[in-house]
């Protein structure tokens, strides 16, 4: 407790030497982190309505208080196996900037993991994966306790200009 | 006190672009030659109100500005000045001209003045050179006690004039443009500093006022004052005593506080927008307020110990609360609501404008401004209606002698019509012009390659073409206009409002625009059905009935399109299931329900699985946090929390017809690849 504590006031002052905090999450074995600042809230997963014509891996729409937020599988969206959502499978809401507005989504994981503290510098650039998760979608690997944790850009990767070109693949 | 004076910035700005379109509307409907007496004073009331609010705030050169103005008007109040095409004209500028200082005031850029200027000069050249009477005779002429040389005047004001707002620098910068100006201060009221109260007044002044001014002059000055002051007019008996300048310290602050004011309101105001609304919408709203009230507090008292006994009321409670509810809902609805003419006041004076630029003689005919729809559309409609009329005044009515040699009046006219239809909002721009040249049209497509060189289109296909992007009809018609937006972009913009717009052209006749919008954009009343598993929200205005399906009414169009045979329509079937790879209940067509639906004119069957109930529905935008899809016009949240998608009659008709086409993998249930064609 103390221990975390005192971690969230070093990222605080952290944050202007070079350390960024991140909310990790499960998929499918791997760790992944988001931008903790652009994290707006955790949420169990609930059923979303479907929207016709959009691609496989837009869940749909819920409501989320009155605002009508996307969902995406990010599963899906990484060409991974399916699995049935579970008690921890939940939806993380984030904040996307993108093209000068700012838009809610809602990424459906396995599982929430933790919150670290990583110096940029501590930031590996993305070796080329070849096939599966697109590179351009990650923002930098980093080690933590010895597990590799795959940072991710959600501007990219919930970019609408993305979500359009692959609508248009589609159709 | 700085929060105050932002405030009445904004009220400032407001009520200066009302003065100016009463100016415009004014000067527009002037007659030259015989000018309306009641007119030039409304034209001199807007400006003059103008000139003493910006006063009010520190907005020295729209002052100075309005003043010239004013003097002008002045002279053709008095009839010492002709009306002329050339005066109005110059007037009509200065009105754009301060419509521009104002926004660039309301913005707090920085002012480009040689307009302005510009303009400034060439009034004072009208008022000096070319005027029957000049200025200041005209005025003389009025004032009975001209051989008056100069007042002396003692300028008592009690210590709260300042607190109502009041700048005595102020009243003496006007003074000083009466004549020659001498004020002493006299501070014997003064305080010792630890006793002063730094918000009053505790100067006096006398003042020497040299020239040819009337008492009345001196005595409108301080109109405003008059009773937080004394004040004393004596005419001068002898030549003023010089004494010293206009006192510089009040004059100063003052002038300091504005130019804050002028900084804060840069930062502040400049999105704030706000609608004036009329009283009676006012009440009308607090009427229903009071009733919803009344209903709360008896459906508490239901509440409290209730029993099955009292279920009647709870019932009635709940009718009555809907009702009021609904009503409330309408009330607001309608505050949004403003007439049509917020944006056909802008029309006669751009007619006019371009009618001379282009050589013709036009007359623009408005009826039905008083149509009300709501603000967001009102806003949006502006710019295709600009572009329309523009195309109208450009390609449409052709020249005077043209005109003639056509067996027309030299007078073309360009109606600008709007009224209520139904729940929409149909405004039509027509002109008695040239007409569209189908074959020049169908040529011109045929070139770029938009219509196959065998297929042949009716003239209403023809027609439509020149919404097709890239289609400018500046390339068909002439090259003089060529800017702005084109005509697919004034489509885009009315199918964002969700309306639509047609065209009727008449070689030789003219051309007519019609578009259909909704009232509003926020609500909707909204059909709810039922497909497969999940539920979605059609428009009620675009469902024409809905009818259970008689399997020998159905037919096959060349081998793949479904159509249901209805009172001699067909109508072409969208399996919905297909669309949204949903299962339907039945695989038999005859267990299920068709929705007749109408978009663009296209009739439509939906085939649903159930029609649930009917409701309003608030839209919520998925462009928000998504984006727009084909096929729906957003997403409502239902009473239970889940939302539900509405769906958009015509871009599902579209995309049936274009999916069909191409089946992908959206659709892997789609059985028949078909192709809808509404050629009905």
């Amino acid at each position: 407790m103390n221990q975390e504590q005192s971690a969230v006031t070093e990222s605080i002052i952290g944050n202007s030497d070079g350390t960024s905090q991140y909310l990790t999450f499960m998929l499918n074995d791997e760790e992944y982190g988001f931008d903790i600042l652009r994290v707006q809230e955790i949420k169990g997963w609930d059923s979303a309505t479907p929207i016709p014509n959009t691609p496989e891996y837009i869940k749909g729409v819920i409501n989320l208080r009155g605002t009508i937020v996307p969902i995406i599988d990010l599963r899906k969206r990484f060409v991974l196996e399916e699995i049935p959502y579970g008690t921890t499978t939940v939806v993380i809401v984030v904040r996307v900037e993108a093209e000068d507005r700012e838009r809610i989504m809602g990424v459906v994981v396995d599982a929430v993991s933790d919150v670290y503290n990583i110096a940029d510098a501590e930031q590996k650039p993305p070796p080329d994966f070849g096939g599966g998760v697109s590179v351009e979608f990650v923002k930098g690997l980093s080690t933590v306790d010895e597990k590799l944790v795959i940072l991710l850009d959600i501007d990219r990767l919930l970019n609408a200009e993305e979500l359009k070109a692959v609508d248009a693949a589609t159709n | 006190m700085a929060l105050d004076l932002d405030q009445f910035k904004q009220t400032f700005f407001e009520e200066s672009a009302e003065g100016l379109d009463i100016m415009e509307d004014g000067l527009l409907n002037l007659q030259p030659g015989s000018p309306d007496i009641d007119l030039v004073n409304d034209i001199f009331r807007a400006a003059h109100s103008m000139k003493g609010a910006a006063g009010n705030f520190g907005f020295n050169h729209v002052v100075d500005f309005t003043h010239a103005l004013e003097t002008l008007l002045d002279e053709m109040r008095a009839g010492s000045r002709n009306v002329t095409e050339d005066t109005v004209s110059l007037l009509l500028q200065s009105v754009d001209c301060l419509r521009e200082m104002l926004s660039v005031l309301q913005e707090g850029t920085d002012p480009d003045e040689s307009r302005s200027v510009e303009l400034l000069q060439q009034i004072h050249a009208l008022l000096e050179n070319s005027g029957d009477t000049p200025a200041t005779e005209a005025v003389a002429a009025e004032v009975p006690a001209a051989e008056v040389t100069g007042w002396k005047i003692l300028f008592v004001p009690n210590p709260d004039l300042l607190r109502t707002g009041n700048d005595p620098a102020r009243l003496f910068r006007v003074l000083k443009d009466l004549g020659t100006l001498t004020v002493q201060v006299s501070t014997e009221q003064l305080p010792s500093l630890d006793q002063l109260v730094p918000e009053d007044c505790y100067l006096s002044w006398s003042l020497t006022l040299l020239g040819n001014v009337a008492e009345e002059q001196i005595r409108e000055v301080f109109e405003w004052v008059e009773d937080d002051c004394e004040i004393e007019i004596s005419p001068l008996e002898s030549a003023a005593p010089v004494q010293s300048e206009v006192s510089e310290q009040p004059q100063r602050s003052g002038t300091d506080r504005r130019t804050g004011g002028d900084r804060r309101e840069s930062g502040g105001s400049k999105e704030a927008t706000s609608i004036r609304v009329g009283t009676d919408k006012i009440d009308s709203l607090v009427n229903m307020v009071g009733e919803l009230v009344i209903t709360q507090s008896m459906l508490s008292q239901v509440g409290r110990g209730f029993d099955m006994d009292r279920l009647d009321a709870l019932q009635n409670g709940l009718v009555q609360l809907e009702r009021n509810s609904r009503e409330l809902q309408d009330a607001v609805m309608r505050i949004r609501m403003l007439p049509i003419n917020m944006v056909f006041s802008r029309f006669p004076r751009l007619v006019r404008d371009m009618s001379q630029t282009l050589g013709k003689d036009i007359e623009l005919v408005v009826s039905g401004e008083q149509t009300e729809l709501d603000k967001t559309v009102l806003e949006k409609i502006g710019d295709p209606l600009v572009h329309l009329v523009r195309n109208s005044l450009d390609h449409g009515i052709e020249a005077p002698d043209d005109r003639i040699e056509s067996g027309k009046p030299p007078r073309g006219t360009i109606r600008l019509q709007a009224a209520h239809e139904g729940g929409k909002i149909v405004i039509q721009i027509s002109d008695d012009g040239a007409g569209l040249p189908v074959n020049k049209i169908l040529a011109k497509a045929r070139e770029r390659g938009l219509v196959e060189p065998d297929q042949t289109l009716s003239k209403e296909e023809v027609l439509d073409l020149i919404f097709q992007p890239g289609f400018s009809t500046a390339d068909v018609v002439t090259d003089v206009s060529g800017r702005g937006v084109g005509m697919d972009v004034v489509r885009r913009n009315i199918k964002a409002l969700s309306g639509m717009i047609d065209v009727e052209s008449e070689e030789g006749v003219g051309t007519t625009f019609t578009i259909r919008l909704p009232l509003t954009v926020a609500i909707m009343d909204g059909q709810l059905v039922r497909v497969g598993t999940e539920t979605y929200v059609l428009p009620l205005v675009s469902i024409v009935e809905s009818i259970q399906i008689e399997n020998q009414r159905l037919n096959v169009i060349a081998s793949s399109q479904q159509v249901y045979t209805l009172r001699n329509e067909y109508i072409p079937i969208v399996r919905l299931h297909d669309l949204f790879g949903q299962k339907p209940d039945s695989n038999d067509l005859d267990k299920q329900l068709l929705v007749v639906v109408e978009g663009e004119g296209k009739k439509a069957g939906l085939v649903v699985d159930e029609l649930l109930a009917q409701q309003q529905v608030v839209i919520k935008s998925l462009e928000t946090n998504y984006m727009a899809i084909e096929g729906l016009s957003g997403a409502t949240i239902l009473g239970d929390g889940t939302v539900a998608v509405i769906l958009d009659v015509t871009g599902i008709v579209h995309l049936s017809s274009s999916d069909l086409g191409a089946p992908t993998d959206l659709q892997p249930t789609d059985p028949q690849p078909t192709d809808l064609d509404h050629a009905a």
